[in-house]
């Protein structure tokens, strides 16, 4: 009696995730879980060995991931995330390092090493959460807010124009680019699956609900009538959502109360920051060859 | 191929010294920032690590350096950045990293006169102070200064050596002229460099809690890629790893990390000591200044006068109780550095009141002559 009361209890990914970290800190209508299962649910798809499983995070809601994962975890310092993945991955090739964190760490206070590591194809998945606002502390704007929207910060509305996140990260150098929502699981499980396998800097932006910090001020209702309202708005059976493959990331700008275009924005094939890396060892055996026939001639004179 | 260890007499400048003892370590990450005066320690590196298998990058700023060596140490890899005073500003938010979740690694800092932009390509020890207070909260940390080259290679395999044992961020605090000075560097034999290994997780990864510490206050470290499911978080954690948001929480992690190193001081500090027995004046200095005051103190013993110095090798701990021990039969201490007066305030808190401390000021951009210490000496003893 007792195993099958187990079984009724047990939840299918309970395995990876540390349960004794439970409850989580998460409001109620927040899309962080759904985008943690759906990484879950990748990696299983992906078929990554449970110890080469390395996720890094940042600080704020998103940062939390790490948390809550029963795998290597660290949650560093607030957009420092992807730096501390590059020395990780350098220092072991053989790591599948991954990133969640939020569009206020990887983009405002990270969006600096975001670019460089994109440039460097630096082999990492970065997953941005994009729930448009700083909510851990009290639903700020930050850079993705999009225009009009109101905030604690931006109370006349947000008049900064938002980053538009794939024509950021494709033009930055990215091998792969992608936009889903927490209401399309399926497909950003099959995504991020596909980008854990990827070789090179892979980028997937997930649009999340934030009922607290975003969806209060803009007026969204309750949590459940927010993620109505944000299917409403970008219904995807509806037609509204425009789902496509190699899609113009230029087309990809968010405006409030719009639609707004999900698919894969890119998916191309570039040498990475470790392979580069090998390819200047004849370069160097040669310069080595003339710096040592250098010091033979002047030994002669 | 040149290999990882150099052996042989050398004509090296600091830098390079500082980078070769790196190697000589095991170093096989470097991650930095162009930065003057301590590029050089980046170039002798860019060289010679894809040598000996290692990895050098060039990152976007000091911020994600710091963050990415603490990255590759986690995955088992010794790795160390070197900057100067304005990027070392920027370190200092991961250093605290460092620190908290226990990261062993190696900065040198190559220190030119500031604040701010300051005075790029001159010398000072102005980041003294930022050394052992730089990152927010209270937090261990150990730091080195060398006195020349050969002091450069040296000194970095033992900030090594430290940072693996005690599982803590190391500093070695150089300066301009020291990083710049090219001498005689000797690197002995790879067989007779001491080298020190992190405590390393062997048990079941099963029953791994990564901040569970041995006896001496040091935690076993299980790497990334290995099964253990490490938990680490820059937020007050318990010994699993876990985030517990409490003063108590707080009161034991904080309270191990300083004992880690406090209680160990001993094992951690390193000085010269020349004529202290007998002296009635002791100078007090570090870095190219101690070696400075090692010729003013012989100059003075030549006049007959009983001066002594203690030039630190380690700064942070601080030698407190030697310090201290020694104040009580001397008549007065000079402590003098290139700065406004830091390391001073040290000495004075230290001796309270058992014998005069006078400051030596020498201004960030001038280097200390022997003559002008040995004035002040001669002063002093009268």
């Amino acid at each position: 009696m007792s195993d099958s009361n187990q079984d009724t209890k047990a939840h299918p990914i309970d395995e990876y995730l540390r349960s004794e970290m439970l409850p989580h800190i998460w409001c109620p209508g927040c899309g962080i879980g759904i985008i943690l299962k759906a990484y879950i649910k990748a990696l299983e798809k992906a078929e990554i060995p449970l110890e080469k499983r390395i996720m890094v995070s940042g600080i704020g809601c998103s940062g939390r991931a790490a948390i809550y994962l029963n795998q290597d975890c660290y949650h560093s310092t607030h957009g420092r995330p992807i730096p501390f993945a590059t020395g990780l991955k350098l220092a072991n090739p053989d790591l599948n390092v991954s990133i969640i964190s939020g569009d206020g760490d990887l983009f405002a206070i990270g969006g600096n090493h975001f670019i460089h590591a994109a440039r460097r194809n630096i082999d990492i998945n970065v997953i941005c959460i994009n729930n448009f606002n700083y909510g851990m502390t009290g639903g700020q704007s930050g850079p993705t807010t999009p225009v009009d929207s109101k905030t604690v910060t931006t109370p006349y509305g947000n008049f900064e124009q938002p980053f538009n996140l794939p024509l950021l990260a494709s033009s930055s150098g990215a091998t792969y680019v992608a936009r889903w929502t927490t209401l399309d699981t399926r497909r950003l499980r099959d995504s991020m699956a596909v980008a854990l396998k990827k070789k090179g800097f892979t980028f997937i932006e997930v649009i999340s609900p934030c009922p607290t910090g975003y969806g209060r001020p803009n007026r969204r209702g309750e949590p459940i009538d927010e993620m109505k309202q944000y299917q409403e708005i970008w219904d995807l059976r509806e037609d509204n959502w425009i789902i496509q493959e190699g899609a113009d990331p230029r087309e990809a700008e968010i405006r409030l109360n719009e639609n707004i275009v999900v698919g894969v924005f890119a998916d191309i094939d570039r040498p990475t920051f470790t392979d580069l890396l090998q390819q200047i060892e004849p370069v160097r055996k040669r310069r080595l060859r003339e710096v040592v026939r250098e010091d033979e001639r002047k030994v002669r004179e | 191929m040149r290999p990882r260890v150099l052996t042989g007499t050398h004509f090296m400048n600091g830098d390079f010294a500082a980078a070769e003892g790196g190697l000589a370590a095991g170093c096989k990450f470097f991650a930095g920032y162009p930065i003057t005066p301590a590029t050089e320690v980046a170039e002798r590196m860019a060289a010679r690590l894809p040598e000996v298998g290692g990895v050098y990058i060039q990152m976007e700023d000091e911020l994600g350096s710091m963050a990415a060596i603490l990255g590759a140490s986690c995955a088992g890899v010794r790795s160390m950045t070197a900057t100067s005073g304005p990027g070392f500003s920027l370190m200092q938010e991961n250093i605290g990293l460092g620190a908290v979740l226990e990261v062993p690694c190696v900065v040198v800092d190559v220190q030119r006169g500031g604040p701010s932009t300051g005075l790029p390509t001159l010398v000072s020890q102005q980041d003294m102070m930022q050394a052992k207070w730089g990152s927010h909260g209270d937090y261990p940390i150990v730091a080195y200064s060398p006195a020349s080259p050969q002091e450069c290679f040296d000194i970095t395999i033992q900030a090594f050596n430290t940072a693996e044992k005690y599982r803590t961020p190391v500093l070695v605090m150089s300066d301009e002229v020291v990083g710049h000075m090219t001498e005689r560097v000797t690197i002995p034999e790879e067989e007779t460099i001491k080298i020190v290994d992190r405590k390393h997780y062997d048990g079941d990864p099963a029953e791994h809690l990564p901040y569970r510490p041995d006896e001496d206050l040091i935690p076993p470290m299980a790497l990334a890629g290995e099964g253990c499911n490490v938990h680490m978080t820059g937020l007050i954690h318990d010994e699993s790893g876990r985030p517990l948001i409490n003063a108590e929480t707080e009161a034991i992690l904080v309270g191990r990390l300083l004992d880690k190193v406090g209680k160990h001081a001993k094992d951690i500090i390193k000085y010269e000591e020349i004529g202290t027995e007998d002296a009635v004046v002791i100078v007090i200095a570090y870095g190219i200044t101690g070696r400075i005051a090692n010729r003013a103190v012989e100059m003075a013993r030549k006049e007959g006068i009983k001066a002594g110095l203690i030039r630190l090798i380690t700064i942070w701990p601080f030698p407190v109780d030697d310090i201290r021990k020694l104040a009580e039969g001397v008549k007065t201490i000079l402590v003098p550095e290139i700065n406004f007066g830091q390391i001073v305030l040290e000495v004075e808190r230290v001796v309270g009141g058992r014998a005069a401390v006078e400051k030596v000021t020498y201004i960030p951009g001038t280097l200390p002559d022997p003559d002008s210490m040995l004035k002040r000496i001669r002063e002093a003893a009268k």
